[in-house]
Parts: C-alpha cells; structure tokens; sequence
C-alpha cells in the first residue's frame, strides 16, 4: 500500500522532522565544526563537557583560564549552566576538547593512579571567604581528613565553623577541589555537595587506593 | 542573552539547516552557511535581548549568510571554455536527497518561500521582506511550492509504486 505523505499547511516539529530529513552529514559533524571555529575564534567562553564516573556522571566546564566548574548530576546539570552562563559568560557551548586534561585527571584519580590534581583554576565562581577557605582544601592530602573546625583555624577564623561549613557546600570544584576531605569533629560525615554515597566513595578510594 | 549559548544551537539547529538546505540545496554551502550563521549568533549572544524570537532571527541571519555564500561562489567562478567535472552543490541527483531534490526543483521564489515561511516559520510579511514582493505574493509562492512538492511526493509513489 502506498502512503503519499500529505503536506499540512502548517509543520509541527515532528512533521518537519518527518518530511524534511535533514541529509547527511547531519548535524554531529556541522555541530564540531562549528566548535572548532567558534574555538579558534576565541568565542568559547565556557566549555563544557560530561564524563563518566563512579559517583555518577559530572559536568566539567573550563573558562580560557581554567576548570571553573566540576558539577554532580543531582546539582541538575542544565541548572549549572544556566548559573554559568549567568554568573561567567552566556557563550556556553559543549567543547569537550578544552576539558580533555581535566577528563583524564578525573579519570587517573578515580582509578587510584592519581593523587594530585595538577590543573589550571579558574575561580570566578568564588569569592571571600569562600573562596579564602576553598583554596586551603588542597592542602588536605590524600586520604587523609580535617574537621570543619581545624579548617576554621587555619584560615585564622576559629570561630567561622559554620561559614566552614558553606564554603565547603558551596564549593565549585568538588573532587578536584577536595572538600569531601572535611568532617564534622566527631568524625561525622557532615554534608556533600554530590551527597552522602559520593563523599563516603571519595573518601574509601582514597584510604583503599 | 543571559542563557547558555548551547541551547540554541540545540533547538534551532535543525530548523536552521532546513532552510540552508533549501535555499543553497544540500552540500557544503548549505553547511557553510548555517555554521556561518551560528558563529553570528555566538559572537551577538551576549547582546541579544531576552525577548527576542531566536528562531526567526535565526532565520534571518541565515538568509544573509546564504547570499554571502551564493556571491562567494559567484566571484570565484572563472569563466573557462573548459568544463572541469564538477560535485553538484545542489545536491546529488544519484544520492537519495528526497524531498530535497524536489525543492530544488521548485522555482526559485516558492523555493525561497517554503525555506523562509514553511521551514523556518516566518510570517508571511517578513519573508516577504527577505526576499521581495508583497506578503500575499509570498502566502501565493508558498503555496504553489507545497502543492509542487505535495504533486512530486505522489509521482514519487506513482512511478516507484512502492511502500513508504
């Protein structure tokens, strides 16, 4: 039987997608084309990409400075962008290359091979005391832990445990940036950006690896 | 725009390689052209006002970005009394290109009217300004071109007789 495709006056999308294939290439390979002249053009202000890990898929995204982002899914990764975009820069586009160093770093720590990030930062998402605190964690080495008290008192604000406690919360680079290395004095896990499943992970790589 | 620029790309993208198709056939100035419009979009993004209707600006700019790359290939044309073998750029009539041969085949202002009106969603006036005329001239081109189009699909399935 034949089935003469009738024309509507108006397309839906699917209409159009159904009578009007678009040829091939399609749009994979106009779409990495378009990256790397956008790229070259110096027009990629954040680049993002995901990748898969044991805790879940992450969103890295980097600035021409560095990583400026490392996002948990339940963070809800469109929501990150369009904080990105807000916050940093509305040209927003996935460029998985410029994330490449970061992708296979992740993916060295995440087998136990790596113990350090050695990667540019950008820190445009932190500021204050915040960001005062966030860039303390690495000093925290790997496998080891500090209570959210000891790092109020070496950032010379013994007080602050609570703002501790934010600034770790609100950490733009987890993993990299190690705050699932802070607890509570007790030893309790306290909070985490990715949740609690993806601290305690961090945290039995690290002493088992 | 105060929104990632990705999101565009994503939801605009088909559309916007529909009417480069239609307007250049498909090939590589349909492609140069809807890459050409997109950097456009990037490099504007952050100027754009948040009420601006994306899609139809889009569309706009692909318009101009098609005449850039139709003059383009007019000034590099040579003219030569020796006719090398040369790839369709209105895409290849061995290759199954479907619908897209029969708009190519379309006359060219119901080819520019099913691009702009029918494929990338303009209102009538405002193809009309793209590309000349009154906006009922264009309501009459497009028109004409889908019943064409509608006439070749049912050829189509008369001389090939077979299912879809």
């Amino acid at each position: 039987m034949t089935d003469t495709p009738s024309l509507p006056e108006h397309l839906t999308t699917s209409e159009r997608e159904a009578l009007f294939p678009l040829p091939d290439p399609a749009l994979a390979g106009l779409r990495a084309r378009l990256v790397q002249q956008a790229d070259d053009a110096g027009l990629v202000e954040v680049a993002y990409r995901t990748l898969d890990t044991p805790v879940g898929p992450l969103l890295l995204a980097a600035t021409a400075q560095g990583l400026v982002r490392v996002a948990f899914e339940r963070e809800d990764f469109d929501a990150v962008l369009a904080a990105l975009a807000s916050r940093v820069s509305p040209r927003v586009l996935e460029a998985p290359r410029r994330l490449d160093e970061a992708a296979v770093e992740l993916e060295e720590y995440f087998t136990g091979t790596r113990r350090r990030f050695d990667l540019p930062l950008d820190r445009a998402l932190s500021t204050g005391f915040r960001e005062k605190v966030q860039r303390v964690l690495p000093r925290i080495d790997y496998g080891s832990t500090r209570s959210y008290k000891e790092i109020a008192e070496l950032v010379g604000s013994p007080r602050a445990v609570r703002a501790v406690g934010t600034a770790c919360a609100t950490n733009p680079l987890p993993i990299v940036v190690p705050c699932h290395r802070v607890l509570r004095t007790d030893g309790a896990l306290g909070g985490y950006v990715g949740g609690l499943d993806a601290k305690t992970a961090l945290l039995t790589l690290e002493r088992t690896a | 725009m105060k929104t990632p620029y990705e999101t565009a790309v994503q939801r605009h993208g088909p559309t916007v390689l529909r009417v480069c198709c239609a307007v250049l056939g498909p090939g590589p100035d349909a492609e140069d052209a809807w890459a050409e419009t997109f950097l456009a979009a990037l490099t504007s993004w952050p100027d754009l006002a948040e009420d601006t209707n994306l899609e139809a600006w889009l569309v706009r700019v692909a318009h101009r970005k098609a005449i850039d790359v139709t003059r383009r290939r007019a000034r590099h044309a040579v003219p030569t009394d020796d006719l090398p073998e040369q790839a369709s750029r209105r895409g290849n009539p061995g290759r199954d290109d479907g619908v897209w041969t029969a708009v190519a085949a379309l006359p060219e202002r119901q080819r520019l009217a099913v691009a702009y009106h029918y494929l990338g969603g303009l209102p009538h006036a405002e193809t009309a300004a793209l590309i000349g005329g009154s906006a009922e001239a264009v309501r009459r081109a497009s028109a004409d071109g889908i019943r064409a189009l509608r006439r070749s699909f049912a050829a189509g399935d008369d001389t090939e007789g077979a299912a879809r």
